[in-house]
């Protein structure tokens, strides 16, 4: 059986490509710039201890506050970027800002991962009341814009990371939930599925064996992209106060922070932080087009 | 039809009990109001008296009902802080937002429907680059950020427009543009999708095989019909915009019904917090309601299906 091989193409000229030769294709076709980026802030942030030269919540020695960059007249290799109103090193916020950032961007994605999928699945394969619950429900969530409700909810519970975390989550789950229901609505009428059902498999059996494994790349490809949404939004909460409390380090509450200063001129107080959300909503963004192609072909003219 | 649009009405109504029901019992898990608004130094029955004046001290789904049936009179309740009606206030702010969330549209459809016309026509050439390029940008940069921005640049360094307030069409401007470029990036994909789709339809090789030229097949048969769902994404994104401005219209102090909720959150202001929620769920779940009847009526299939 072995010895057959599946494609008659495949037993021409080269032998099969093995799992590194995979791997290799994929490193080539991989794109560079995105996985520099987020590669180089999973760094920064993992290794901010190290590499800050600052604490982030405690004013640099000897420094004044709202030090220019460097390179203005005034500032100061000591602190590359600045100052800020407590006479904190923005650079070093600014890495320990990666650092939330990418904790909140990463869990409340999963959060609402995890929450969309489960849904989905439960909508489309058991099907009957419980898909019309969970409809209705998605509905309800979508009748207000998600920023809102996240505003909303961050106000009531209160500003803490981890409850922005599950907030952001719970506002975000939406769209995991009618796309995978759709995808499971046709997979219930697969053959495999069906053979499964037939052959005695239990629902929940089904869903972990068959169903589950075949919605992790729509899963995947929509994480990709939610990613970025709940940098935005956790940096908007932050901005608005309600987000992660101050003095901790993250680029929203830092814009929040710099608003008094805008008009008196200490542009940079304002641009670093937001130019550093670009950079990493950018970059997931395009990620997230890059595995849309490679793992939903059906998408690819999108 | 007409089961179609019975069941859809039903659902609205379903979705909108779901939703005030859900924002009613957070409102008040999370906090008592009375105890926020009175001095720390309230006696006790005090509270317990402003409880009873506000009718606080009923039971959960007593006052669900009561807010129930009055929300159906038009009547959203009394704000604490304001003393006056929720509606009132709802409605002097409305007009405000209203024209943020057209001027916002209208900026998005200036941006999104050029773009992703000579996008679609000059599929894969640098042109489609570009739009390309604009289309992530609208994703990527955050609108508070950029309004923000635009303060920086053309308040403080060129001081051509004002930072903040209502007035004329120059305060206007800049709100504008941070809340619809956002949009516009929508736009420009729905726009660019659509048009491909249309220009590889048998109707337009047939145009282009009589020998019209390009100008017309496009100005005139593609276009129509390409247009048909970005105008409609563009009027559920205006009621989207006109409800979802909150930090726009902080940064920018426009006073529309974003801010309004704003300050409700942080006053704790109970009843104006759930009278400005449950009108954006309303405006929405209303245009999505049109949208999906208007969709029928073209679309006989679309009747069919669930």
């Amino acid at each position: 059986m072995a010895t057959i091989p599946a494609d008659p193409r495949l037993a021409v000229g080269r032998a099969t490509p093995g799992r590194l030769g995979v791997l290799i294709k994929a490193a080539r076709e991989a794109p560079l710039a995105p996985l520099v980026i987020l590669g180089g802030l999973v760094l920064i942030a993992l290794l901010a201890d190290l590499i800050a030269p600052y604490d982030p919540t405690v004013p640099v020695k000897g420094a004044e506050m709202f030090r220019p960059p460097f390179w203005m007249e005034g500032g100061s290799v000591a602190t590359p970027l600045g100052t800020d109103f407590q006479s904190r090193d923005i650079l070093t916020r600014l890495i320990y800002g990666a650092r939330v950032s990418l904790i909140v961007g990463l869990m409340g994605t999963l959060v609402a991962g995890s929450i969309g999928t489960a849904l989905g699945i439960l909508s489309g394969y058991v099907g009957g009341w419980v898909d019309q619950i969970i409809m209705r429900l998605t509905d309800a969530w979508l009748a207000l814009p998600a920023i809102v409700f996240a505003i909303f909810l961050a106000a009531m519970f209160g500003p803490s990371m981890w409850n922005i975390i599950v907030i952001l989550g719970s506002v975000y789950w939406t769209r995991y939930a009618r796309v995978i229901r759709g995808e499971v609505l046709s997979l219930r009428e697969r053959e495999f599925v069906k053979l499964a059902e037939i052959a005695g498999a239990s629902k929940l059996r089904v869903i972990k064996k068959h169903i589950l494994p075949n919605v992790m790349n729509t899963a995947t490809v929509l994480a990709s992209l939610t990613v970025g949404v709940v940098i935005i939004a956790e940096a908007s909460l932050s901005f608005l106060g309600v987000g992660v409390p101050p003095p901790q380090p993250a680029w929203g509450l830092m814009l929040s922070e710099a608003r008094p200063t805008l008009m008196t001129g200490q542009w940079w107080l304002t641009v670093f932080p937001g130019a550093c959300i670009l950079l990493i909503v950018l970059a997931t963004q395009l990620f997230g087009d890059w595995l849309r192609v490679r793992l939903d072909p059906q998408q690819r003219n999108l | 039809m007409a089961r179609f649009i019975v069941r859809r009405v039903l659902y609205s109504f379903v979705t909108l009990f779901i939703l005030s029901a859900t924002i009613f019992l957070i409102v008040r898990l999370t906090g008592d109001p009375v105890a926020l608004m009175a001095e720390a130094s309230a006696r006790p029955e005090d509270l317990e008296r402003i409880r009873h004046q506000w009718g606080l001290d009923r039971s959960w789904p007593v006052q669900y009902v009561t807010f129930m049936e009055n929300a159906f009179k038009g009547e959203l309740g009394k704000s604490f802080n304001y003393r006056l009606p929720v509606s009132q206030l709802y409605f002097q702010r409305l007009p405000n937002s209203l024209t943020l969330g057209l001027a916002a549209t209208l900026i998005s459809l200036l941006i999104g429907i050029p773009a992703g016309i000579i996008s679609a026509v000059k599929v894969n050439t640098a042109w489609d680059n570009v739009a390309k390029g604009i289309a992530l940008l609208g994703l990527s940069i955050p609108g508070f950020w950029l309004g923000l921005v635009l303060i920086l640049v053309f308040s403080v360094w060129l001081r051509w427009l004002p930072t903040s307030g209502a007035g004329d069409w120059r305060h206007v401007v800049m709100p504008a543009v941070a809340l619809g470029w956002y949009f516009a990036a929508s736009m420009l994909r729905l726009t660019r999708s659509s048009m491909l789709e249309v220009l590889g339809s048998e109707y337009i090789k047939l145009a282009r095989l009589k020998g019209l030229p390009d100008f017309v097949v496009i100005a005139m048969h593609a276009f129509k019909n390409a247009l048909i769902p970005v105008f409609t994404l563009a009027g559920v994104n205006m009621v989207v915009m006109v409800n979802a401005a909150v930090i726009i219209e902080v940064i920018f102090a426009w006073p529309g019904i974003g801010r309004l909720l704003y300050e409700g959150i942080f006053q704790r202001d109970f009843p104006l917090v759930q009278g400005v929620v449950i009108m954006a769920g309303f405006m929405i779940v209303a245009i999505n309601l049109v949208v999906d009847i208007l969709y029928a009526f073209i679309d006989p299939r679309i009747r069919l299906t669930r």
